[in-house]
């Protein structure tokens, strides 16, 4: 039977700062509860000595060597910003710090 | 809580017990940043100063950016974990920190959470008398830094009253390895100074392997100090801060102390401490309140997708274990050893944080008390005043040449002062600045015999004395000559002939 439930929808919403209206939460109960459901039926699968992956492929590597590459010119970098102060992105002050 | 609020500290611990923890980040200095291949500000010969400038879409989490792990950065990390006695995993893996904080445009950062790259390791951390305390290790795990913030509109810069923020993402993506500690008891009153110690400790490794500046002020190395107290007897740990922005080897052991005599004081009067990330005020040599912080925060942390797991063969993690250099601890004993000194001699290099640059100009052919007489006087008092690191003033190779030139009879002492300060101030080396500024020693016995003939016509009623064999009068042409020398004469000669010319 699904964990999801209304409250851990919205608990999920706001760490993900998206306004959800109680329809919404409702509707997305029952979708996300099917998901985890579906995921679930796997588990019976899984036997004990089967390890946990979280990739289908064993893959491993794919390092890059320390050598410099091409960077953005500070105009690149901000020309998708919503304002700037021509060289540092401009944002509103957000109440609360680094973590 | 205001200084006088404080309990006094001897009384803090006979009330309480201290439990320390440290989470030290360290940044490291490979050429580029942990997931991208832009140059990483971290490494200073990159001189990356202008905002904005070191950066790609990785950095900035374009759309269709991908991160690739950058195999020196893991190289390196490898190293750290394996100096800190740590095991190395045999497989790690990155996970996404989720936060909503403009200091990452991702609104994630890559780092790891249950498979880190090294774990459970002991660290030998000395005292500044001696005695060796192991410090537990946790982890130590990889990550990326965040870009840098400055806030504006508000009165001091601070974030409280600040109307916008403005970001500089060059910082973003730095490689960095976060070393976290199991909970440290028993090191009681000295609890501040093995805060101290130990950040020092961690200090000396990275340098000592070549992975990190470590310039605290520039913030290549900061110090997370967790602090909580427990009363005597109590087995279960209290409720700790965390004390962040603590940027010196001295603001680490401040700030331990003064959170220990602060939850003292609210304790004893049966308050509770809040769990919280406190703020070190540098400055007033207080904390501040920063965020409630609980352990079930809540960061939603997932495999990074983008990424492949880390998987070091066992010939790599033998390569690098091999390459260790010494321990510090073990360092220091043996180069107490060789260099001959008193303790005292020995603390006091150490203390000043000058070990590396007397050794380097040991190395380089001066004698350990030439060198150390060198940097722990002359160029320390010269970095004081220019509120600068002495290695950051002059080399070890061009101490090591003033020395040479010292005991060749070249320089006296006073000139070679001169000297460091030519270097110092820019003007070439050594070499460069005797010629420039014409300090060579005048060694040439006609023209001291000269000068001391001269003062001693001068002074008839000293040569009486000294011709009776009073030689301690002989300090009075000495000094005239000296004078009449410009100081580039060696005294030592120069009394040799004023005794020889006067019997004459």
């Amino acid at each position: 039977m699904s964990e999801i439930t209304p409250e851990r929808v919205a608990y999920l919403a706001q760490l993900a700062r998206i306004a959800l209206t109680p329809d919404e939460i409702e509707t997305l109960t029952g979708e996300l509860g099917a998901i985890v459901d579906a995921v679930a039926t796997v588990q019976q699968v899984a036997t004990p000595d089967v390890p946990a992956t979280s990739h289908p492929i064993p893959l491993t590597g794919g390092m890059r060597p320390d050598v410099p590459g091409v960077t953005l010119t500070t105009e690149q970098a901000l020309a998708g910003a919503p304002d700037h102060d021509g060289s540092r992105f401009r944002v509103t002050a957000i109440l609360g710090e680094e973590q | 809580m205001a200084r006088a609020e404080l309990m006094d500290f001897d009384t803090a611990l006979e009330l309480f017990e201290p439990v320390l923890g440290f989470e030290v980040h360290v940044e490291l200095s490979t050429k580029t940043k942990m997931f991208s291949d832009a140059p990483n500000p971290a490494f200073s010969a990159n001189e990356v100063t202008d905002a904005n400038t070191a950066i790609t879409p990785v950095c900035l989490g374009l759309p269709g950016s991908l991160p690739v792990v950058n195999e020196q950065a893991v190289r390196y990390s490898i190293s750290l974990g394996l100096a800190l006695g740590c095991q190395i995993a045999p497989m790690s893996r990155f996970a996404r920190k989720n936060y909503f904080y403009p200091d990452l445009a991702k609104n994630y950062q890559i780092s790891q959470y249950d498979e880190p790259i090294a774990f459970e390791g002991t660290l030998e951390v000395e005292l500044e008398d001696g005695t060796l305390v192991q410090v537990p290790i946790e982890r130590a795990h990889m990550e990326e830094d965040a870009g840098k913030l400055t806030h504006v509109g508000g009165s001091t810069g601070r974030i409280q009253g600040a109307e916008s923020s403005l970001v500089d993402y060059n910082r973003a993506g730095v490689p960095l390895v976060e070393i976290v500690t199991k909970p440290i008891v028993g090191a009681e009153h000295r609890a501040p100074e093995l805060a101290r110690a130990y950040v020092s400790t961690i200090r000396d490794i990275v340098r000592a392997l070549g992975i990190s500046e470590a310039r605290m002020e520039r913030g290549n190395l900061r110090c997370d100090a967790n602090v909580s107290l427990r009363p005597r007897g109590e087995q279960k740990l209290g409720i700790r801060t965390e004390t962040k922005n603590v940027n010196s080897l001295r603001s680490v052991e401040r700030a331990v102390r003064y959170e220990i005599q602060r939850q003292a004081a609210i304790l004893a009067k049966g308050g509770t401490i809040t769990q919280e990330t406190r703020h070190w005020h540098e400055d007033t040599g207080t904390t501040s309140p920063g965020r409630p912080k609980s352990d079930a925060d809540d960061y939603r942390y997932f495999p990074e997708p983008d990424l492949l797991p880390v998987v070091p063969s066992p010939a790599l993690i033998d390569e690098l274990r091999d390459a260790l250099p010494e321990p510090p601890a073990a360092r220091r004993r043996r180069l107490k050893e060789e260099w001959g000194f008193t303790d005292l001699e020995f603390r006091d290099v150490v203390n000043s944080g000058l070990l590396v640059e007397v050794a380097d100009t040991v190395a380089a052919g001066a004698s350990p008390q030439q060198a150390r007489k060198w940097w722990t006087g002359e160029i320390a008092r010269i970095a004081n005043a220019q509120d600068a690191e002495p290695g950051s003033l002059i080399s070890a190779s061009d101490v090591a040449a003033v020395v040479e030139l010292v005991e060749s009879g070249a320089l006296t002492d006073r000139l070679a002062r001169q000297v460091v300060e030519g270097v110092i101030a820019g003007e070439g080396t050594p070499a460069e600045v005797v010629a420039a500024r014409g300090l060579q020693v005048v060694s040439d016995d006609g023209a001291l015999i000269a000068a001391v003939d001269a003062a001693l016509a001068e002074q008839p009623d000293v040569l009486e004395k000294i011709r009776d064999g009073k030689v301690q009068a002989a300090g009075a042409v000495i000094g005239a000559v000296m004078k009449a020398m410009g100081g580039k004469a060696d005294a030592a000669r120069v009394r040799e002939l004023v005794l020889e010319r006067a019997q004459a």
